[in-house]
């Protein structure tokens, strides 16, 4: 579903992601781990049109999207969680989840995805009149993953959605992803939260200072004793 | 449909009033000097209420409405002077001016396109040295264009603007950027000042969005600099400066960037002020940084924030006056009977 190849970015004179490939297939949960700074966030930037490639393939269902614009992007299917959540602070509940489906024209299909946004998650339609800068940390990651659900995505891509947020909130965020992937969407999660990741994926791959150091099924990872002692906590989070 | 009836119903009502009071005003019930300084507000309120599209809706800082009114006063005031320039002759009197304010309008929202395109790009300050600039860019152009008289300025224009139409500028412009704020369009406007990144992930394509935006804010300055021009008979490039920029600003901020009414109101106030305080003329720009100051430390939001004034809104700040108050009453038996 979606292909990234050799890709290379650089910010100014420095080369963050240094030729980096990887592959989504359709209904995967594919997870990306990696520390701070390893420009696991730059490839999710870059997949979905916020920074440009300087070398490399986006394929997205075998077309090239590398040159394409952000809203474009959004688009063809893929959308978006961004880092630190990014909801519209002055706005509604509602009216975050409303500009989420902003490409849609028709206003059942509207209606019908802010349905399916407050069957996920009760909380949002509980608080829907709400002001979202009032929303607790665990309430507006709700809200941005709700938001980009409202454009009925394929492909979702969730820049640490664990970020500041208590493990047990962290636990039904990613109940939540699981159930949004069972109804049919393609998720590449970014996580530093390396167990968590690793408990709910398919697939991961594992970034370290811009290049994919190791690649495998879940349980490859898992038993890599260098992915154990640098991402999992040693023995210890071998529970 | 009974929704749009009294919509037209209170558009009728509203130009209704203005044309009573421009009837006021003919009839020598309202003394000329007030007459005019009226007038002035007017102009001002549609040159506040667009540049709060871009400042206060998109979040996007410009300084250079000035040079959009200018635009905007020049381009009109050639059109009405030269019967036979630009439009054909056939067209005078007030019919030539009304064409021609609309053109000036036009040619403002042009030059507004051609600044915005590649300046929105730009973000925060920026921005506002772009704008800045190119509102003095313009500046310098009038005043070594001798066809429109250089510095000394454009003399000997017809008074074709009186206070109903300026009213009725105000009463169009007010009622199309508030139907543009409230569509989905305005929506993705807003979600752009809240958060541009954000709505760039939503979808939102943020530079279309932000030139739109700066071309209706331009067109309806532009409007304004030929009512500005055909009230007072002349135009000069030093009605032009950036301080018109920075006083339009001020109105917006005051108001609350964001609010509609807020500027409405702002722009009223603060023409009335700058009447009130001509003896003073010469610290004008020492209050207005006063009053800048100050709003930014007790109300950074400006006045009414990004809320409108509304019966709704009246109600309720009403509503929770009396329950704090009726709550102090109930304290004060409690604390009597102790």
């Amino acid at each position: 579903m979606l292909k990234v190849e050799n890709l290379q970015v650089y910010y100014d004179a420095i080369h963050a992601i240094k030729g980096v490939s990887l592959e989504v297939s359709q209904g995967e949960i594919v997870t990306l781990i990696g520390a701070n700074g390893a420009g696991k966030t730059t490839i999710l930037r870059t997949i979905s049109g916020l920074e440009k490639a300087r070398e490399g393939k986006i394929e997205y269902l075998g077309r090239d999207i590398a040159s394409q614009q952000a809203h474009d992007i959004v688009k063809i299917g893929i959308s978006q969680v961004p880092e630190g959540r990014r909801v519209f602070t002055n706005m509604s509940v509602t009216e975050n989840l409303e500009l989420g489906a902003y490409l849609s024209k028709d206003r059942k299909a509207k209606a019908d995805s802010l349905k399916r946004v407050f069957e996920h998650f009760p909380r949002l339609y509980e608080r829907r009149t709400q002001i979202a800068g009032t929303l607790s940390g665990g309430e507006q990651q709700m809200l941005a993953m709700g938001r980009a659900l409202m454009s009925k995505p394929k492909l979702m891509m969730l820049d640490e959605p664990s970020m500041g947020l208590a493990p047990i909130l962290v636990r039904q965020i990613f109940s939540i992803i699981k159930e949004i992937h069972k109804e049919g969407t393609t998720i590449l999660l970014i996580e530093q939260n390396a167990n968590m990741a690793l408990s709910i994926a398919d697939r991961g791959y594992v970034l370290e200072t811009g290049k994919i150091v190791m690649q495998g099924s879940v349980q490859e990872l898992l038993a890599s004793e260098e992915i154990k002692n640098a991402y999992l906590g040693g023995e210890a989070a071998h529970s | 449909m009974a929704k749009r009836f009294s919509a037209l119903l209170q558009f009728a009502l509203v130009l209704a009033l203005g044309y009573a009071i421009q009837m006021a005003m003919d009839a020598g019930m309202i003394n000329r000097y007030y007459a005019h300084v009226m007038t002035v507000m007017a102009i001002f309120v549609v040159g506040a209420v667009s540049l709060n599209l871009i400042n206060g809706i998109c979040g996007q800082f410009s300084l250079g409405h000035a040079g959009f009114m200018a635009v905007g006063a020049y381009t009109a005031a050639i059109i009405t002077k030269n019967p036979d320039l630009i439009l054909p002759a056939i067209f005078t009197g007030n019919v030539r001016f009304i064409l021609a304010t609309l053109l000036g309008g036009m040619t403002a929202a042009f030059v507004g396109f051609l600044v915005g395109l590649p300046s929105l790009r730009l973000r925060g300050d920026y921005l506002a040295i772009v704008t800045l600039g190119f509102g003095e860019i313009i500046r310098i152009l009038l005043l070594n264009w001798d066809f429109v008289g250089g510095a000394s300025g454009y003399f000997g224009l017809v008074r074709h603007t009186n206070f109903f139409a300026a009213f009725l500028l105000s009463i169009i412009t007010i009622t199309i950027i508030r139907n543009f704020i409230q569509s989905s369009h305005g929506r993705a406007c807003v979600s752009i000042r809240e958060d541009e990144i954000a709505a760039e992930t939503m979808g939102v394509p943020t530079t279309r969005y932000k030139v739109i935006a700066f071309v209706i804010a331009s067109f309806f300055a532009g409007t304004a600099g030929s009512m500005m021009a055909h009230l007072t008979q002349m135009v000069t490039p030093a009605s032009f400066t950036f301080i018109l920029s920075i006083e339009l600003l001020l109105m917006v901020v005051l108001g609350g960037l964001g609010s509609i009414t807020g500027s409405i109101g702002a722009a009223i106030f603060l023409t009335y002020a700058a009447e009130a305080l001509r003896a003073f003329r010469a610290y004008r720009m020492i209050l207005y940084s006063l009053l800048l100051i100050l709003i930014m430390l007790f109300r950074p939001k400006g006045l009414l924030g990004t809320q409108e004034l509304s019966y709704g809104l009246l109600k309720e700040s009403f509503k929770s006056l009396r329950t704090r108050w009726q709550r102090k009453k109930n304290d004060d038996i409690t604390a009597a009977a102790e």
